[in-house]
């Protein structure tokens, strides 16, 4: 089991854009992007349950794509663009993902909500109309023991919603 | 928080550069690709490489190429987009149905071909923690003596439990090996060992570097897969069936195999051999599915009670079947996968 | 787009509104605590970092049942990197939830009694290190056989896992008689004996228990940990660690899910809490997913007898229950949980004799105790299918069944629980209408069925875990002269929304917006005791008790206001963060003026409120457990599609009304109800904690079969049906504002009314949970032989029960008092001695 004495760990080094911003983090290189992100870089927003891949809730966007990063080595995450939770709203203003899920009652407890936000917005962001079926769908790889999972399906529509009429004021003043 | 052990990295930016580093370090370095399936058994401390040998620099791996004859598939190609891509959705449904299936969208996005296809044979006493795997002494599979699926057995009895493989089975695929002294090409029926151990035939020096399938001109296939949950679960039984039509519409070739109820996919040659020459009429249907059916030997190593994974096996077969004859089996394929969006499948009824 | 929380001004349409209307409460709101939750920002525990910090890690036995013969740890206080070894002698005082089963220990000592009991920690830089250096901890075991089950516990009272108890491996043995059912079986025209199992399930919150602990600038003690129960947890830090409970402070971090799992103080805690302070640095610890698995705690393993006598009407004559409880290697609650098995049978219909007798037994596995429901949830499955086999004996609908029998409002049971509002009558005729059921009861294609089941629970247990006659709940206000208010509870917020609950009743009372409101819970040293998270007691207790200080607070304001205008302080009303002279509205003072005019004539503005539930009827020995101020009632149907080939099993839709007396904020007292719903369909259908005994000729080893979130089926997005919510809102004057619980009882009806839709899909009774194809295709093989097409259990072993304590119903003139005195049989002492010295 002992591996490799403690003393000989070297640190490893990447950059990234995180949240749109470039940083540049130093860390001991066993770190996975959970690690690195929670220990290394202070967003605590994305939350670990089994740290296996077997539970969702530690997922995040890595160029534009959900994955958990309790399975991806930080390593791997050189030069790529990592959207969490965290980076969500923009302008003091929340992401209308963010503003359905508060106001219907999306997050209970509140824990695996950071992951099934971004995940929901990579759903949003490649099909602005999702079916409820196809949230379903998107939403299958992220666990939560105190919803039961409706309110969440609903705040993504009310979002779905929110987001067209946005883009319909929006088009109107252009 | 679960560790990773450590590790050295290494990052080839070529195929052969990663053989050259497989030469060198040997069987304690192992291919990174998604790390979906190594970096879990990792922490589990199943697997305990020395050395990880990052893929993702590869860009050869990456690609999806069709010729006019054969497709060719990175084997870093995500399940992610296989599932979504289009072009599998005819002759390759069953390879498009398997990977969609794999797992969860996330996973998917992150899980590759290849390593879907290498995937760590599964057992609930091998795919624990080491805290958990100490306290039944170790198991056959990884530092211990005893198979505790079956005590009295020199074999290791961890499940295939791979999607891709059956699919790729019926789909006649072969994959191509490369190492520092060559490259070999295998079918991918022949890729696995019934040992849940020595379970695949890649060499730990040799990457799996791509998959390629002839042409599937007047074949059709499916796969099947069962599992407690509408995602997440690995497969405790799946079938994948092909199968090409003759000019009067009778069966001209069959392939079926069966997954998970072994430590490889089975062939189902019995019933692949049945099925020839007749037409897909109920009772030759069912016929077939007893016949593949009687291969299955599921033990007490996944969810669900081996008896039941068993006793079901047939009519999984026969769900297959039926939709390759042309049935409307969406009913079934909806309850099965759970992805029942409940309404419809009310309506369907 | 705006936040939707930014402060509202008032206008005139809201000076004129009438004064009563309610404007915060039963108005569906964005809870105060949701944008910490969807921004990430909200702290858990493992989200608590400091310089210096330390990780700590557990060595868990590799045992189910050993003595630890040695253990040297001078290899692992070697390995680099490591700060600190701990092992049971720096922590050995002995702790329990409940003060009759002190019985754990935070590091084991001498006796290791399941795979995953933890006998000693490492404190290391790096949490990786602290790992590693658990493997360099060497330990002589004397390896004990392993007690599998019940019936081994009973069959076999050696190897002792515990010194204390009823005797040998029986934890606890409880015998009530209220009535005599043999005479009420015999005024039956029918009676009905079954046989149920229900097997154990866990919480699975997926927020991995975490703790951090810090030795104070000023030396005291300070605890974050996902805890849902802090003041528990304060009293045994302060008895393990023998400090002052002053010099503690625990703050419990919103929990990332409860369900009962954290309620209990956890090894994990104690060690870090010992560790901090010996290092003075900070000290964390994680627990992986499988640790989760080993603290449990969850639902009890219970195989159960039901005897129900009938008349041809279905009105019950009497029930015998017996249960037979796994209750584990520890206490925990099992003393309540043994009760509970027995405590609400006679709250949903009317039972006029009932008897109970329950049986609590110690084995190897990690222990059971409190989950959503707690102890009730097993029996209410038994009942509810047992009165589905009734109905159908009889010719009778089930559901009309139930509405001929149900039990009405402020009634005193047989057992001597006080109801309060029942309309568990309105609840079934909800879902009978809402589902269609009249069209598709036994009227549905085969294959396709549906199923319908009641249920009842507490609002808060009417007893705390520890005697005292202090309240429950204390709330205390602290109002500024700008116009803020905060609110200070000991009470955790656990994602069921508590939090919301204190805001929504203080910016009633005061005529503000819940944003407005500041809330501290939680935490040991800022609010008063709240027992806790734990037996739906927060939004009845801590309400009642925000209730208080807010009326005292409006009084003190409305004091100060009404001197100023000299008109009588019953006129003033509180409304849109103003206060405003209900003969003339167009006087008012802003909210902060007001505070500023009782500060000035009454000093610092700050009030306390506190709530202590009634005294209960029940006053014989186990009366403690059951009582509760009201009782919510639960009524579902459920729509099964089944695969009669294969048994496997859809579920398309379920309908569910809950008697909640008043939704404080209907949007989450909807979510708790699907939330509910959501786990009950989890324990009917897959969720199991299974074991495994590996053969006995080759191995010790009893193991969890899968301690992880993979083999432990949590029903995913794909596996959720469609919910339909009816909340039944007649308020409760014991409620504030009239309110019940909502947290746990829409959980209970679920597994019976799948089990009874099983039975209209394809005609086979599984008297067992969960509910699995596996299952489905075995009763249906009974049924094609031409056998009773059932899968259950066949028997219920042989138990010497005690003599029962007999307590004569109400009707009988019973005060509540038993009648006799049970001798308590005595075992000789050697054997105690025996367990200590083998």
């Amino acid at each position: 089991m002992v591996t490799i004495p403690a003393e000989s760990r070297k640190s490893a080094h990447i950059r990234l854009t995180l949240n749109a911003e470039p940083v540049e983090v130093s860390f001991v290189p066993y770190k996975t992007l959970l690690e690195v992100l929670r220990e290394d870089l202070g967003h605590t927003g994305t939350k670990h349950g089994c740290e296996l891949g077997e539970c969702g809730a530690c997922a995040v966007l890595v160029d534009d794509k959900p994955v958990l990063s309790c399975l991806l080595l930080a390593l791997e995450c050189d030069g790529r663009n990592v959207l969490t939770v965290e980076g969500l709203a923009s302008n003091g203003m929340l992401h209308p993902l963010q503003e359905a899920f508060a106001n219907l009652g999306a997050a209970q407890c509140g824990y695996c909500t950071p992951a099934i936000l971004v995940t929901a917005k990579a759903l949003l962001d490649e099909n602005p109309s999702p079916t409820r079926d196809q949230i379903r769908q998107a939403l299958s790889g992220n666990l939560c023991r105190c919803t039961g999972y409706l309110q969440i399906f609903e705040a993504v529509e009310e979002a779905v919603m929110k987001i067209a009429e946005q883009k319909k004021i929006s088009g109107r003043a252009v | 928080m679960m560790r990773l052990p450590l590790f050295d990295f290494r990052t080839p930016r070529t195929i052969k550069e990663a053989a050259l580093i497989l030469d060198s370090e040997g069987s304690s370095a192992m291919p990174l690709a998604g790390g979906t399936d190594l970096l879990a058994n990792m922490k589990r401390r199943q697997q305990v490489p020395r050395t990880l040998m990052s893929l993702r620099h590869i860009q050869d791996l990456n690609d999806i190429r069709w010729d006019s004859s054969v497709a060719r598939f990175g084997a870093c190609v995500t399940l992610a987009s296989l599932a979504n891509d289009c072009r599998l959705r005819s002759g390759f449904a069953a390879l498009s149905q398997a990977a969609s299936q794999v797992a969860t969208p996330p996973i998917r996005n992150m899980a590759t071909l290849g390593g879907n296809l290498c995937l760590d044979t599964r057992c609930n006493y091998y795919d624990q923690n080491y805290e958990w795997r100490k306290a039944i002494n170790f198991c056959l599979k990884k530092d211990g003596d005893t198979c505790w699926v079956a005590p009295g057995s020199s074999k290791c009895m961890a499940v295939s439990s791979t999607d891709t493989g059956p699919a790729l089975i019926v789909l006649g695929a072969r994959v191509r090996l490369v190492s520092r002294s060559g490259e070999r090409e295998i079918s991918v029926a022949d890729l696995y060992n019934n040992d849940g151990m020595n379970y695949i035939k890649r060499r730990p020096d040799e990457i799996l570097a791509e998959v390629i399938v002839d042409s599937l001109g007047g074949w059709r296939s499916t796969y099947w897969k069962l599992r407690r949950r509408g995602s997440f679960d690995f497969p405790v039984l799946s079938v994948a069936a092909a199968i090409r039509s003759d000019s009067q519409g009778k069966v001209g070739e069959a392939r079926i195999v069966v997954g998970s109820a072994a430590s490889q996919p089975l062939v189902a040659a019995e019933a692949e051999n049945f099925l020839k020459g007749r037409s897909l009429g109920s009772e030759t249907i069912a016929e077939a599915a007893t016949l593949a059916a009687r291969i299955a030997k599921p033990l007490d190593n996944t969810d669900f009670d081996m008896s039941w994974r068993k006793k079901v096996a047939a009519g999984f077969v026969t769900c297959a079947l039926r939709e390759l004859r042309g049935d409307d089996v969406r009913a079934e394929r909806e309850s099965i996968t759970r992805c029942a969006f409940p309404n419809r499948l009310l309506e369907l009824q | 787009m705006a936040e939707s929380e930014k402060p509202s001004n008032p206008t005139a349409d809201c000076r004129n509104a009438c004064q009563d209307d309610l404007r915060v409460i039963g108005v569906p709101r964005r809870r105060v605590d949701a944008r910490a939750k969807v921004t990430g920002q909200t702290r858990f525990a493992d989200d608590v970092t400091f310089p210096r910090m330390a990780y700590c890690k557990l060595l868990r036995s590799p045992h189910a049942h050993a003595r630890i013969r040695k253990i040297d740890t001078s290899r692992a206080l070697a390995y680099p990197g490591v700060y600190l070894v701990l092992t049971g002698k720096d922590v050995p005082i002995e702790y329990g939830i409940l003060p009759v089963s002190q019985d754990e220990q935070a590091l084991c000592v001498d006796h290791v009694r399941h795979v995953g009991d933890p006998l000693a920690a490492v404190i290391a830089r790096e949490e990786l290190t602290a790992f590693e250096a658990l493997d360099l901890i060497d330990v002589e075991y004397e390896i004990l056989p392993p007690i599998c089950d019940p019936e081994d516990a009973l069959a076999n009272p050696e190897p002792r896992i515990h010194a204390y108890g009823e005797e040998g491996n029986i934890h606890k043995r409880v015998s009530l008689a209220f009535g005599e059912v043999e005479q009420g079986f015999a005024e039956a025209d029918e009676v009905f004996e079954d046989i149920f199992f229900y097997q154990g399930n866990t919480h699975l919150p997926i927020e991995q228990h975490a703790a951090v602990a810090i030795k104070d600038p000023d030396g005291k003690l300070t605890i974050w940990s996902s805890t849902q129960t802090p003041h528990y947890l304060h009293r045994a830090l302060a008895k393990v660690l023998e400090m002052p409970p002053a010099h503690i402070r625990v703050i419990a971090t919103p929990n990332g899910g409860g369900f009962g799992g954290k309620s209990d103080p956890f090894q994990h805690e104690i060690v870090v809490a010992k560790a901090a302070l010996l290092l003075d640095r900070p000290v964390k610890i994680c627990l992986t997913r499988e640790e989760v698995f080993y603290c449990h705690r969850g639902r009890h393993p219970v195989l159960m007898k039901f005897k129900t006598g009938v008349k041809n009407d279905g009105t019950i004559t009497g029930i015998h229950l017996q249960t037979l409880i796994d209750g584990g290697a520890y206490g925990s609650y099992g003393v309540a949980s043994t009760f509970y098995t027995g405590a609400l049978q006679t709250t949903t219909y009317h039972v006029p004799r009932y008897r109970f007798e329950g049986c609590r037994t110690f084995t190897n596995k990690p222990p059971c105790g409190p989950k959503r429901g707690h102890g009730t949830v097993q029996p209410r499955f038994g009942q509810e299918v047992q009165l589905d086999k009734i109905a159908e004996k009889l010719s009778l609908d089930p559901a009309l069944l139930r509405l001929r029998i149900v039990e009405s409002s402020d009634t005193v049971t047989a057992n001597f629980l006080r109801l309060g509002t029942v309309n568990l009558a309105e609840c079934i005729r909800r879902v009978v209408e809402r589902s269609g059921w009249n069209e598709k009861f036994r009227k549905l294609p085969e294959g396709r069925g549906v199923g319908l089941a009641c249920s009842a629970y507490l609002t808060g247990a009417g007893l705390p875990i520890y005697w005292n006659k202090m309240p429950h709940s204390g709330v205390q206000l602290k109002l500024d002269r700008g116009g803020g208010v905060t609110v200070f509870c000991g009470s955790s917020e656990i994602g069921q929304g508590s939090d919301d609950v204190l805001a929504s009743i203080v910016a009633e009372i005061l005529g503000l917006d819940t944003f407005d409101i500041r809330i501290y819970t939680g935490d040991t040293d800022l609010g008063p005791v709240d027992l806790g998270s734990y037996s739906s007691r927060v939004t009845l207790m801590a309400g009642n008790a925000a209730i208080q200080a807010a009326e005292r607070a409006r009084d003190l304001l409305s004091t100060a206001v009404a001197e100023r205008w000299t008109v009588p302080k019953e006129r003033l009303r509180f409304a849109d963060k103003h206060v405003f002279d209900s003969a003339a509205p167009e006087k008012s003072v802003t909210f902060a003026e007001a505070v500023s005019l009782a500060e000035a004539r009454l000093g610092t503005i700050g009030t306390v409120g506190s709530y202590t539930p009634p005294e209960s009827p029940a006053h014989y020995k186990g009366g403690g457990v059951g009582p509760s101020p009201t009782y919510s009632y639960s009524a579902a149907v459920v729509e099964v599609v089944v695969n009669p080939l294969t048994g496997w099993l859809n579920i398309p839709t379920i309908w569910i009304a809950h008697d909640i007396g008043r939704a404080l904020n209907p949007e989450l007292a909807r979510g708790q109800v699907i939330g509910s719903v959501y786990m009950g369909l989890g324990e009917a259908l897959m969720e199991e904690q299974k074991f495994r005994r590996l053969p006995k000729k080759l191995s010790h080893a009893l193991v969890h079969k899968f301690p992880s979130m993979l083999e432990y089926k949590s029903p995913t997005s794909l596996d959720m049906p469609d919910v339909v919510v009816d909340l039944i809102e007649e308020p409760d004057p014991r409620g504030p504002y009239g309110a019940k619980e909502v947290g746990q009882g829409p959980l209970l009806p679920i597994m019976p009314a799948v089990a009874n839709a099983v039975y209209d899909a394809v005609g086979v009774r599984i008297d067992e949970v969960p509910v699995t194809p596996e299952k489905i295709v075995k009763a249906l093989a009974e049924k094609k032989a031409g056998r009773f097409p059932r899968f259950g259990p066949s028997h219920f072993p042989q138990i010497e029960w005690p003599e029962p304590l007999r307590v004569p119903p109400p009707w009988e003139g019973g005060d509540g008092n038993a009648v006799n005195k049970p001798a308590r049989q005595k075992k000789p002492p050697t054997q105690r001695e025996n367990v200590l010295t083998s």
